[in-house]
């Protein structure tokens, strides 16, 4: 019954924050906010994606950049050869990250802890590289994109790409929530804790963390297909940036990962912040903050900013209080 | 013929130098088991130091390298200290976090490289520096003999240490069975701190290398995760022997794919070599 009431309440929380989110592109003139807010959207679906691997079956990826970056060049390929739409383009882009996720996810998973992190940066590096080496999408120089005219209801590109990234957020955030209460959470939260013990009494631990790998591979892809559109330009030392990885994971753990509020306060708290010292300092002191944040949180605050304000969620996901 | 008889040369030298840099991550990761990712930054930070003393005093870049040595085992001794009382002690859910901790440390120092330095490249001068001997068809430049005849002699110094003296015997006691050395009376933690001290101070002089080979920017420590990394995990972990071994294995492969295919392949080498061997033998060549 509890359960219930929840998921109504949830729902309709994701059903007002889009309806705001719409009306808002409709009212409000001025571009910037929406410039802004997307980077922050695009935050908030990639720490909440990276959770889903990192934060609930404790794998540490660090190669966020990857999947962003095979998002990015998915949708710009994509677009250079046929002049897809942009629905087409994410849904593509997610479909590629599922394919990598799994990809990665085999060759991978069976390693332990810093094995696999290790693992994930070097796949980043070597589909950089590959790409950089493709001439069709512009090599290492980058490539130029011409936004397509944009759809009805909404007035400017940017505001459409606005819109896109809240709905992609509420699908992150949907499945996020999903896998947390159903079976594949429970498993994954019990590897997590202890993958012998959790392999002994019958847990399919590949198998949760292949699936675990996919999905959040094909909504970290999904949340980068429209930045091409976005930034009207991609190279690929910029779609592959390590600092997607560093963000990623900083926001949700900041946030704490035991539920999927964390990683979307987080993304919120840094993104925001992150926006406000970019416009007034500069984008170095930015990563700096980011990373002192980071420290400081692992160190002092184990369980993120949710363990700090629910302490029930310190004992639940932690075993020892 | 004698391009590839050439690169093997050149790879060769340069995978000396490869081990001088991933030697102390062979001893931080591979004995201590300690998740280092910021290895590399620490790297990078050193090149930065002593290209500052060459810059201000005009000091000789291996000399300076040895200057801040003593420098780098306090720090080291300073990191372990805090990465055992908020990780290691505190066990179960501490590796995680533990690896961003250290993942964590390396933005930040290169954010601060950043912040002191800008991110152009810099180099040091000395006499070495410029010239190059010639034979024949190719030549090889005197930077890069300097940097293998002294990174040679850094991973040999650490094995015979690490295997002769007493304190070089107990930090491979406290990797193989550091409950034993408990019940010994001995301190494993007191050890491995020590140890960790001694795996960041050969990153002084690995530094002073590294901005010989070749100028250094901020974001440079990047690749060389690859790098090392690939090299202690080839290695088998915590062998100094193996790392060499591996270190060479790598030098030849990207010197050889750089002269065959060009420069814009050669960063995804290493971290090829590391999947695959990750993959293959994860034991690594020499694995304990």
């Amino acid at each position: 019954m509890m359960k219930h009431r929840n998921s109504i309440v949830f729902w309709a929380g994701a059903a007002v924050f889009l309806i705001a989110v719409l009306s808002m592109t409709q009212i409000v003139r001025n571009e910037y906010p929406f410039f802004a807010g997307y980077v922050i959207l695009q935050f908030i679906a990639l720490a909440v994606a990276w959770s889903i691997l990192g934060g609930y079956a404790g794998y540490v990826n660090f190669g966020t950049n990857a999947f962003f970056g095979v998002g990015v060049y998915t949708a710009v390929a994509l677009f250079k050869a046929t002049g897809a739409p942009l629905v087409v383009q994410i849904a593509a882009a997610a479909v590629v990250g599922m394919t990598l996720g799994f990809g990665v996810g085999l060759l991978t998973l069976r390693m332990r802890g810093i094995f696999f992190s290790i693992a994930t940066i070097a796949l980043a590096i070597i589909i950089e590289t590959f790409v950089m080496n493709w001439r069709f999408v512009g090599g290492a120089a980058g490539i130029q994109i011409q936004r397509p005219p944009v759809m009805a209801p909404f007035d400017s590109y940017v505001k459409m790409l606005f819109f896109v990234q809240a709905l992609l957020v509420v699908i992150a955030v949907s499945i996020a929530r999903y896998i947390q209460n159903s079976r594949i959470g429970r498993g994954l939260q019990a590897l997590r804790d202890d993958e012998l013990a959790a392999e002994c009494t019958g847990v399919p631990t590949l198998k949760l963390k292949l699936v675990a790998c996919m999905i959040s591979g094909a909504l970290i892809s999904a949340a980068g297909a429209p930045a091409a559109m976005y930034l009207q330009y991609a190279d690929p030392s910029s779609a592959f940036n390590l600092s997607y990885s560093v963000s990623a994971l900083a926001m949700a753990l900041i946030g704490g990962t035991a539920h999927w509020i964390g990683p979307v306060l987080g993304a919120i708290l840094l993104g925001s912040t992150q926006q406000l010292l970019a416009v007034t300092i500069s984008s170095e002191v930015n990563v700096l903050v980011l990373g002192i944040m980071l420290v400081l949180f692992v160190v002092g605050a184990p369980k993120g900013i949710i363990g700090l304000l629910r302490p029930r969620y310190r004992l639940r996901a932690g075993g020892k209080p | 013929m004698d391009l590839l008889l050439g690169a093997v040369v050149l790879g060769v030298l340069l995978g000396c130098f490869y081990a001088a840099v991933s030697v102390g991550l062979s001893v931080s990761f591979g004995l201590l088991d300690v998740p280092h990712v910021a290895h590399p930054a620490f790297l990078v930070l050193a090149s930065y130091g002593v290209y500052q003393l060459n810059e201000s005093y005009d000091i000789d870049p291996l000399l300076a390298g040895l200057a801040i040595t003593p420098l780098f085992f306090l720090f080291g001794l300073l990191a372990y200290r805090v990465y055992y009382e908020t990780f290691e002690r505190r066990g179960s859910d501490a590796a995680v976090r533990g690896i961003a901790f250290f993942f964590g440390i390396a933005f930040i120092i290169e954010v601060l490289i950043i912040l002191q330095f800008g991110v152009d490249q810099r180099s040091v001068s000395a006499t070495y520096i410029g010239k190059s001997w010639r034979f024949g068809e190719f030549r090889i430049p005197i930077r890069q003999l300097v940097a293998f005849a002294v990174a040679l002699a850094l991973t040999l110094l650490l094995a015979v240490y690490l295997s002769k003296t007493f304190m070089g015997r107990a930090i491979r006691a406290v990797a193989q069975d550091e409950e034993a050395l408990r019940l010994m009376g001995a301190n494993p933690v007191r050890i491995k701190q020590f140890a960790f001290g001694i795996a960041t101070a050969v990153l002084g002089i690995a530094g002073a290398l590294l901005i010989i080979v070749a100028p250094v920017e901020p974001t440079l420590d990047r690749a060389y995760i690859g790098r090392t990394f690939c090299v202690v995990v080839m290695a088998g972990l915590g062998s100094i022997s193996g790392t060499l071994i591996a270190a060479i294995i790598l030098g030849v492969a990207e010197s050889i794919v750089l002269t065959l295919f060009g420069a814009s392949w050669a960063p995804a080498i290493s971290f090829a070599m590391l999947l695959g061997v990750l993959a293959v033998r994860p034991q690594g060549l020499l694995g304990r």
